[in-house]
């Protein structure tokens, strides 16, 4: 199949065919890292601008690596999305940079639908990096492209993901696309941290650890930020540890080859012990690596350069 | 307002307050309706108005609508507010309080009455802050903006939060007669929250507004109504639990009565979803769930609800250009009300032409104590006459408001194409 929208803004208007196919593509684009000279000319002489309103070291230093590997010309530009921040709206930002008549802009904002409003106004193709706690589509791929390569399938397995769902961007990504893909799919964490009909995304919901790790082949363990949330939903970081906090003897009730993953950045000893975020069962540090690959296949497969000879 | 004669010829006249759905000759004299018969021949010197194949009722009455004058003229006036009003099929407005300066005080209240005489395209009626400088603190002097014109208290835009203000203001404005409206919300519930609280905000991950917010002030305020022995009237009800609040004081014989906007009854937490979070689906309260929707079509229908209200907000198309989550809160509705409801509620069958003229002017004229909502022999002659079959489309460019922000642009309806009449003249834009 070929590849057809202008933007990637979200995992839930993506048909699984469309999802396999970034997968696939993906794929052959991991073989480049192994390459003493890790470039390839695909993009060249194309323009991508990074546009991060939020600080996020990791996501965008992946998405620049992954546009110089393809040889695109990249240009990175951080603001500030706080609404108290006064300052040039978005839509005359996006104008000014839609002058440097870029092929892609990738946009990583605090406020859910900000990707859209982009997409309604300029010819370039949007990438979404993450819009508020609606969606972050290449992090949910990026953990599929790292499923697959040590389940073989994604079709089947049973994935908890554990924490705050309530702000989290990536489990709404990551349940729409594990479910199209025909994993099921569960969320915990604390009941003020659960936002209201969350099942309706398809996922199944649990209130405790231990339930959402039985017979789990994989757990996905989301960043929790309670200087963020405020003290009216989770007491104190000790507790919420003590009630979420995934630690090694807590992975018995899970499948015998279960995987552990973070979109991190971490807080070790928060959601996450350091014996098993460094331990056996941990493939964070491959999640980087897919990230890389995953985002050059998103921007190949939007730039239109999939038509053309690689 | 001149007085010129007119008769209205050949159009069904319908009138809740008389209980007449028929049709008949209107004569106006003197600013008044002055006959109403089945056939009169003109007198001399009497204009005609040819009504055939159209509909007469009562002028309509959009008892709650933001004018912003003074203080935020780029984005309405009274001028161009009472245009709008007129464009839509409305003969008088209650514009809210939440000006700058706040009309909390006779001079402002005065201010707006003027300004709407002198256009003279709709009745402006205004309604006084309850509090001074809407700060929720202390009273703001009632009777002084009743004696000029106010026919009703409300801090819309911001509820009265403090129990013992409401309690208060709900005595108070007893002296007076008029109603204490309160736009029922907790600011603690409603947080950072931009849209209904539920799947959908969930799934957009924007921050919900829980339909509690609204709930647990309309309980309290019921309450100390009860206790009060005042009026009390709910602005933009949106919740399936706030309207049963509602029936079940009107079944105590309490004097409490509710008002809510097309929106709420044509739109669902899912437009923000399919408007891919268009800022023109931003509002407060905010579009709620289907299950609340139907709720408030049943309340139409069994005479819970009073008033179809548009809580007209207009804002600049700059202020709304912005991420969701950074608009303001608010759409327009003058312009768009008449023919949603004709077209969505009357032919889709929810409702009788009559039940809606009900809720359109005589429901709310009667709430705010107008002499409005009525064709009788001897009542202003404030008329409405529209075409119920004429099909339209709405489009946002053809406005007589300032303001642009609808979620409705593009919508094919049925019905529209108003004329009305103010104190016997007709209003020409
Ligand atoms: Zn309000």
């Amino acid at each position: 199949m070929s590849w057809a929208r202008k933007d990637l803004l979200g995992i839930a208007e993506l048909s699984p065919e469309e999802i396999g196919l970034i997968l696939d593509t993906a794929e052959s684009f991991r073989e480049v890292a192994e390459r003493p000279i890790k470039k390839v000319p695909t993009l060249r002489g194309r323009t991508v601008i990074n546009l991060f309103f939020e600080a996020s070291t990791r996501t965008r230093s992946s998405f620049e690596i992954a546009e110089k590997r393809l040889s695109a010309d990249s240009m990175n530009f951080s603001a500030s999305s706080s609404a108290l921040v006064k300052g040039e709206s978005l839509i005359d930002t996006a104008m000014n940079l839609q002058a440097m008549s870029p092929d892609l802009i990738v946009i990583r904002h605090g406020f859910p639908g900000a990707p859209h409003l982009l997409a309604r106004h300029l010819p370039a193709g949007i990438i979404n990096a993450g819009d508020g706690a609606h969606e972050h589509p290449t992090q949910a791929l990026l953990d599929a492209a790292t499923i697959r390569r040590h389940k073989g399938k994604i079709e089947g397995l049973k994935v908890s993901i554990i924490g705050d769902i309530e702000h989290s961007r990536v489990v709404r990504s990551n349940i729409h696309l594990l479910t199209k893909m025909g994993a099921e799919v569960t969320v915990a964490g604390p009941y003020t941290l659960m936002p209201p009909g969350i099942e309706a995304l398809g996922a199944r919901v649990s209130y405790s650890l231990d339930e959402a790790l039985d017979g789990a082949d994989v757990v996905m363990m989301l960043r929790i930020q309670l200087e963020r949330q405020g003290r009216m939903r989770v007491p104190s970081v000790k507790e919420y540890f003590k009630l979420f906090g995934l630690q090694a003897q807590h992975l018995a009730r899970a499948n015998k080859d279960v995987i552990v993953m973070h979109p991190g950045p971490m807080n070790r000893g928060v959601e996450i012990s350091s014996e098993v975020a460094d331990g056996p069962y941990s493939v964070i540090l491959e999640q980087v690596e897919n990230g890389v690959a995953v985002r050059m296949a998103v921007l190949y497969l939007l730039s239109g350069a999939q038509g053309e000879s690689r | 307002m001149s007085s010129d004669r007119w008769v209205l010829r050949g159009g069904r006249v319908v009138d809740p307050s008389q209980d007449l759905d028929g049709f008949f000759d209107l004569l106006v004299e003197d600013g008044c309706v002055s006959k109403i018969e089945e056939s009169l021949s003109a007198p001399e010197g009497c204009e005609v108005f040819d009504a055939t194949g159209l509909v007469i009722c009562p002028g309509l009455v959009d008892m709650h609508v933001h004018f912003r004058e003074p203080g935020q003229e780029y984005k309405e006036s009274i001028e161009t507010g009472s245009r709008a009003a007129a464009a839509g099929g409305f003969t008088a407005v209650a514009c809210m309080a939440n000006t700058d300066p706040v009309n909390d005080k006779r001079s402002v209240t005065a201010h707006i009455v003027a300004e709407a005489e002198r256009f003279g395209y709709a009745r402006v009626h205004p309604i006084g802050a309850v509090s001074k400088g809407m700060a929720g603190e202390e009273l703001a002097e009632i009777g002084e903006m009743v004696r000029a014109g106010a026919v009703a208290v409300s801090d819309d835009g911001l509820p009265v939060k403090n129990a013992e203000l409401m309690r208060r203001a709900l005595l108070y404005a007893r002296h007076f007669d008029i109603p204490v409206i309160q736009h029922a919300e907790d600011l603690d519930l409603t947080g950072t929250g931009v849209m209904h609280e539920g799947e959908v905000s969930t799934r957009l991950g924007l921050p919900g507004i829980p339909g509690s917010s609204e709930d647990v002030v309309v309980a309290r305020d019921l309450i100390l109504t009860e206790d009060s022995g005042g009026r009390y009237h709910v602005a933009h009800l949106s919740t399936a639990r706030s309207l049963d609040m509602v029936r079940q004081a009107k079944a105590k014989g309490m004097a409490v009565t509710c008002e809510v906007t097309p929106h709420h009854l044509l739109l669902t937490d899912e437009t923000i979803a399919e408007m891919e979070f268009s800022s023109d689906t931003k509002m407060k309260p905010p579009l709620r769930s289907e299950s609340d929707r139907q709720a408030l079509l049943a309340g139409l229908v069994d005479g819970t609800i009073d008033a179809i209200a548009s809580d007209h907000a207009p804002h600049h198309p700059d202020e709304k250009a912005v991420e969701f989550s950074c608009s303001p809160f608010g759409i327009l509705g003058l312009e768009t009300t008449l023919s949603l409801c004709l077209d969505r509620l009357v032919r889709s069958g929810t409702l009788t032409l009559t039940r809606l003229v009900e809720l359109l002017s005589t429901g709310p004229a009667r709430i705010l104590g107008l002499e409005a909502g009525s064709l009788a022999v001897g009542r202003p002659a404030d008329i409405t006459v529209f075409d119920s079959e004429r099909r339209v489309v709405i489009d946002k460019d053809h406005f007589q408001s300032k303001s642009r922000n609808t979620p409705f642009e593009g919508w094919k309806l049925q019905g529209g194409s108003v004329v009305t009449f103010v104190g016997g003249r007709k209003v020409s834009l």
